[in-house]
């Protein structure tokens, strides 16, 4: 048996695990303790959620290297296949675990799914104008489930657009209603459910990073060109890339869903898009532990800042730029470096590292 | 209502009198070309591109600078698509291939401005090439199934030893963005033949190298051929080389061929002097 | 009748569609950057000339001077301190600059001005009427909806003899086409994005106040669906053009008034999102958009 020889990026990966792990652990403690406030409590499940979502479209910004500025809009998909699945299982699996794993899957695959859907016309442009058709998909999800019905009744699912057209049985429900979203959904996401599909989120993404996929999917960014003239199908794996990141969104979507009371379509918008691609720069493309740190830290910042309140977008916003400033200009991230030391810029390069 | 006027046919001669080696006469070419070009624009870039290549052998494409050489290669490799004309890979037209599915038929190539998976592995750019042998799926991967390691392992060791024919061993696991440039040039070739390609284009494979690292260079080229048992196209302004190695050679123009035939044919020819050298000696 | 009526005012939203996106266009064309921040600058104008004119009494020509005026400000001041020293930084750090700077506009004008409704004053009435009435009175046409059109022609052929006819205009075509070489030819590229930025916000000033006379309530947040959606028509027409900002602009604005009047106000959105997509998969470079061809 030969030895196990660990390079460089199996370690960070597996730094990337125990950080998740310890972060779980500690955090549980704290909670069991009663050192986490309600609100820090409430937080956790979303930040689960974020760190998903960074993750995922890490996926397609950082290793496949193209910008998607609609990734809310697999979230979203997630979120109402999720919540309707679980809102109309409810009686058929008592168990909230096994409820919400269900849903999960669901709302992945429809994500997965939409982004088959999106994915073929999209990954045919390139740069910005990939950019700008990912945005309209986004809002174009938004504006569809804006305006979308799905009652539930002995008959089974009723689905109706534009207008409630609905007529429902005696004893059926409505599950959702356009703009008003799902109202009144029984909470069963936990945090060591969300625990759980980030994990499951590395090692999908480590893995396939580290495969042939991965390999073709790198080769992609780093130049087309060159891995089309080595027979590589580019629609095939940027397709795959495009779809794992909008299914894993799909995923997080419905455990955000599960954790809130309502859910609105008009909450999953270009401006939460946004947001998400902030975790990914922020935390570097193609680094996953940054996109971990940064979803979780700029989650949890709007919170830490209540004390400024009205100040509080604007300080998000001066910081966000101040960032931008330091991390990338030469003369600014020179003097940084000297501030603090050793102080690398994230590059592109370190994909999955 | 009278008859609509045409311009007479002209009537082209087929097959070719394109020539291959002697040796290769047993075998279909691996490459035959029969009227390729394209258009950009209003512009004729390449016009009436006739040439055949033989299986083992090592061909030369040279011209003046801007005489449309890449571009016959990014022709042969769909990179552009052509507006006329036909191109036989082993004997099947390719007209409606990709350049991922040309390269599956056989022909693989190096790029003038080194194209490397600059923030993947060495061995990573190897295995890259060796992509389409690997068989495994997503799932496998993702999954890390048995087949996974399998495929990878056997990758692993095709990898290194492909990277010995260059004694590129120790740099596996370099990010090839960060070797030096005749490094980064060896890789490519390497990339290219990973991919167990018929015909094998190079584009200008010894540019930026010393007297020294040319030969070396000559050397290797005929040692792969010999080797792999494939064809070799390459485009150089290097004449040492081109002299040295190459067994046919066509001269391109202005988009058009000038001249065609073995190194003592074409270092005496009239047009090509004229054109080509424009007078000068080296 | 009515049809014609939606006709007219697509093309008026489509006018000030258009002349947002020429800002998104000629940003594009220099700096090769989305600046996302441009829709706030709009609302920031309609704040001013809201001010001038409502709380100050100003004349409405003085206020959308005075708003051109600070925009063109805020836009070069943006440009030099935000995106100056990312010229040499990756897209899609200066991408989220922009974001950043369009949600601090957002929410220093929150701050500011509340995030409450302000009813935008209509002050284009010529002669006591609001418009002028044709058919015998089937056919209205607001006088804001004239001059929104107007302004926009108006734009369009003073923008074209300026990039055309000037030094300034000629340079900023260069800087476009290859910024190292303009520079080499001697050509200021700083001053010249500048000169950009500058042009861009007063456009933006004037989009701000043209929107708001047709649609009169500003809110902090009143740029931003225009502006993305302006930001749509420049891709739409192929960024970078500046004729096919008009024209993409234009389209984009009946396609969105026919599309809330014939088929759904709500899906009116996706509708014109959905436009996008198709023209974007048989033109990938937009309506008027250049070609590109990859160099091998």
């Amino acid at each position: 048996m030969k030895k196990l020889r660990l390079n460089k990026t199996s370690r960070t990966n597996f730094l990337t695990y125990g950080m998740v792990v310890v972060l779980f652990v500690v955090l549980q403690i704290m909670s069991g303790g009663g050192m986490l406030s309600s609100t820090m409590k409430g937080q956790l499940v979303p930040i689960c959620a974020y760190v998903v979502m960074a993750l995922s479209l890490n996926l397609t910004v950082g290793v496949l290297g193209e910008l998607s500025l609609g990734h809310a809009g697999f979230m979203s998909v997630g979120a109402f296949a999720g919540a309707v699945t679980a809102a109309a299982l409810q009686n058929a699996i008592p168990s909230g675990g096994l409820r919400l794993a269900v849903a999960m899957i669901i709302g992945a695959l429809f994500a997965a799914v939409a982004g088959v859907l999106i994915g073929i016309p999209v990954l045919r442009l390139r740069g910005d104008y990939l950019a700008i058709v990912t945005l309209a998909f986004g809002e174009i999800i938004k504006s569809i489930i804006n305006n979308l019905y799905i009652g539930m009744d002995a008959g089974g699912l009723h689905a109706s657009l534009i207008n409630n057209t609905i007529v429902l049985e005696e004893g059926g429900r409505m599950i959702l209603s356009g703009p008003m979203g799902i109202p009144g959904i029984t909470k069963i996401s936990t945090f060591t459910a969300g625990f759980i599909l980030i994990m499951l989120s590395l090692v999908i993404i480590f893995n396939l990073v580290n495969s042939r996929a991965g390999r073709a999917i790198m080769a992609l960014r780093d130049n087309r060109i060159a891995a089309e003239s080595v027979g590589i199908n580019v629609t095939q794996y940027k397709m795959m890339a495009f779809v794992t990141s909008a299914a894993l969104a799909g995923a997080a979507g419905t455990l955000f869903a599960m954790g809130q009371n309502t859910i609105i379509a008009s909450k999953f918008d270009f401006n939460q898009s946004i947001l998400i691609l902030v975790f990914v720069v922020l935390g570097g493309q193609g680094r996953m532990w940054g996109s971990i740190i940064a979803a979780a830290a700029l989650t949890i910042l709007p919170e830490l800042l209540r004390g400024f309140a009205d100040y509080r977008m604007l300080v998000y916003a001066i910081v966000l730029i101040l960032v931008m400033l330091a991390t990338n200009n030469p003369t600014l991230s020179g003097f940084f470096s000297r501030l603090f030391g050793r102080f690398r810029k994230p590059q592109k390069g370190d994909a999955a590292r | 209502m009278s008859a609509p006027k045409r311009e007479p046919t002209k009537l082209v001669p087929v097959p070719s009198t394109n020539k291959i080696p002697e040796r290769d006469i047993g075998r279909s070419p691996v490459l035959e070309c029969r009227h390729l070009g394209i258009d950009f624009g209003g512009l004729t870039a390449v016009k009436d591109f006739d040439m055949a290549i033989g299986r083992t052998e090592i061909a030369g494409l040279i011209g003046p600078n801007g005489a449309g050489k890449t571009t016959v290669f990014n022709l042969l490799t769909k990179v552009y698509q052509p507006t006329r004309g036909t191109i036989l890979l082993d004997g099947v037209d390719t007209h409606n291939m990709n350049t991922a599915q040309v390269n599956m038929a056989g022909i693989a190539r190096t790029f003038q401005n080194i194209r490397l998976f600059d923030n993947l592995s060495v061995e990573d750019n190897v295995k890259l090439g060796l992509h389409n042998y690997i068989d495994y799926g997503m799932w496998s991967g993702i999954f890390r199934l048995p087949s996974y390691w399998k495929a990878e392992k056997a990758a692993h060791n095709q990898a290194m030893e492909l990277l010995s024919i260059f004694h590129m061993e120790d740099m596996a696991n370099a990010k090839a963005g960060s070797l030096p440039y005749g490094a980064q040039r060896r890789l490519e070739i390497l990339r290219a033949l990973a991919t167990g390609p018929k015909l094998l284009l190079l584009d200008e494979p010894a540019a930026g190298m010393n007297p020294s690292e040319t030969a070396e260079l000559m050397e290797n080229i005929v040692k792969i051929r010999d080797q792999f048992q494939i064809a070799v196209l390459l485009i150089e302004h290097d004449m040492s080389l081109v002299m040295g190695i190459c067994e046919g050679i066509c001269v391109l123009d202005f988009g058009q061929i000038i001249a065609k035939g073995t190194p003592e044919e074409i270092q005496n020819d009239p047009a090509v002097i004229k054109a080509y050298l424009g007078g000068r000696k080296e | 009748m009515t049809f014609l009526n939606h006709l007219i005012s697509g093309i008026s939203l489509g006018s000030v569609y258009a002349i947002i996106a020429l800002g998104y266009t000629m940003v594009y064309g220099i700096a090769k950057m989305l600046n996302f921040a441009h829709g706030d600058v709009i609302m920031v104008g309609a704040y001013i000339c809201f001010f001038a004119v409502a709380s100050y009494g100003l004349n409405p020509i003085i206020g959308i001077l005075l708003a051109m005026l600070v925009c063109t400000v805020l836009g070069m001041l943006i440009e030099r301190l935000a995106y100056k020293p990312l010229r040499q930084a990756p897209s899609l750090a200066v991408l989220i600059t922009a974001i950043g700077m369009s949600y601090f506009l957002q929410n220093s004008a929150q701050l500011l001005w509340s995030a409450n409704n302000k009813m935008f004053p209509s002050f284009l009435n010529f002669g006591g009427t609001t418009g002028i009435s044709l058919f015998d009175g089937q056919l209205t046409i607001a006088w804001t909806t004239l001059v929104t059109i107007a302004a926009c022609v108006i734009i369009m052929i003073g923008l074209t003899l300026f990039t055309g006819k000037t030094k300034m205009g000629k340079a900023m075509r260069a800087v476009s086409e290859d910024k190292g070489a303009a520079q080499l030819m001697g050509i200021n590229v700083n001053t010249t994005i500048s000169v950009t930025f500058a042009i861009g916000s007063a456009l933006a000033a004037i989009a701000g106040v043209l929107l708001c006379s047709s649609y009169p309530i500003l809110v902090p947040t009143t740029g931003s669906m225009p502006g993305i959606k302006a930001f749509t028509a420049a891709v739409f027409g192929g960024i970078g053009s500046i004729p096919g900002a008009l024209l993409g602009g234009v389209l984009l604005g009946v396609i969105e008034i026919f599309a809330k009047a014939y088929i759904s106000t709500q899906l009116s959105d996706a509708i014109v999102f959905a436009v996008l997509i198709i023209v974007l998969l048989f033109k990938p470079t937009g309506l008027l958009g250049k070609q590109i061809r990859e160099k091998v």
